[in-house]
């Protein structure tokens, strides 16, 4: 029973990420990942990992939304509704990955796989917690600061127009350089 | 639930997510299929905590998956916007100014 539900989640999540290729409508496309996202986490949450599981579902659910936003912004044919061919290299593409899917498989079943070592804590969720603030405190922090500097990062990088281009490159102009004026006395 | 099982989707996904990499001409396309590979990572460190090392230290690869895939997903999307502004691109074919 729990072999056969195993191997439902993965057809879904494997035909979920063939169908994202496949579909013309690019919001077909997000929900297709995101239905693949969802089996995998399903698939996480049978290993007993709880918290990472639901953490992975609700994770994914916005950032497909996201993503779909993203898709009607860049996207010059977001319904899908001209088909259209957007592929290139398909056939290297295509010799590249079914090779690697030939040899990672081939590697899955010659392996000697060791024998499980410890036993699975009681409480997964309650093991994680204690190793992220005791053993792996310096991990978490690493993680954390990483984040931050992505949310830096990225606004660098989305920002249209900074202090830099109002004031100059020495923040030193008497006036900003703004296309509309502002504020009091405009 | 079987080891091997578990690997052989998590193969695949990743697989099907590097095809979508390399074919694809939009940039958004191509960040999907850079997040069903790291999907495939997730699956398969969730699998070896399971069968092979249940310490709470596997956990954490899991976690440090969850958060790249985040970072990738950010950055990609800050990316695309940053190019979209300077040149009007979006689509990997038009953005070959570090071409050799």
């Amino acid at each position: 029973m729990t072999l056969a539900v195993l191997l439902a989640l993965g057809v879904l999540a494997v035909g979920g990420g063939v169908l994202v290729f496949v579909v013309d409508s690019m919001a077909r496309a997000t929900f297709c990942l995101l239905a693949s996202f969802i089996a995998v986490a399903v698939m996480i949450l049978m290993t007993g990992l709880a918290y990472l599981g639901t953490v992975i579902i609700l994770m994914m659910i916005i950032e497909m939304v996201i993503m779909a936003v993203f898709m009607i912004m860049y996207m010059m044919n977001p319904a899908g509704l001209m088909p259209m061919s957007m592929f290139h290299n398909t056939r290297g593409a295509a010799l590249i990955s079914g090779l690697l899917f030939a040899g990672l498989t081939a590697g899955i079943f010659l392996a000697d796989w060791p024998e499980k070592r410890g036993e699975r804590p009681k409480d997964p969720t309650t093991a994680l917690g204690e190793t992220l603030m005791e053993g792996h405190m310096l991990t978490m922090m690493t993680l954390g600061v990483t984040l931050f500097s992505t949310i830096v990062a990225t606004v660098v990088l989305a920002t249209g127009r900074g202090r830099y281009d109002r004031l100059g490159d020495g923040l030193d102009a008497a006036h900003a350089d703004d296309p509309a004026g502002g504020g009091v006395g405009r | 639930m079987i080891l091997e099982a578990f690997l052989v989707v998590a193969a695949a996904l990743f697989s099907v997510g590097l095809f979508g990499a390399l074919t694809q001409q939009s940039v958004v396309m191509l960040m999907m299929g850079l997040e069903l590979m790291i999907n495939g990572i997730m699956l398969a460190a969730a699998a070896f905590w399971y069968f092979l090392a249940p310490a709470p230290d596997g956990q954490m690869i899991v976690v440090a998956v969850v958060t790249a895939m985040a970072i990738e997903m950010a950055m990609g999307f800050a990316s695309v916007t940053a190019i979209y502004r300077a040149k009007r691109i979006d689509m990997t074919d038009a953005a070959t100014e570090l071409e050799g």
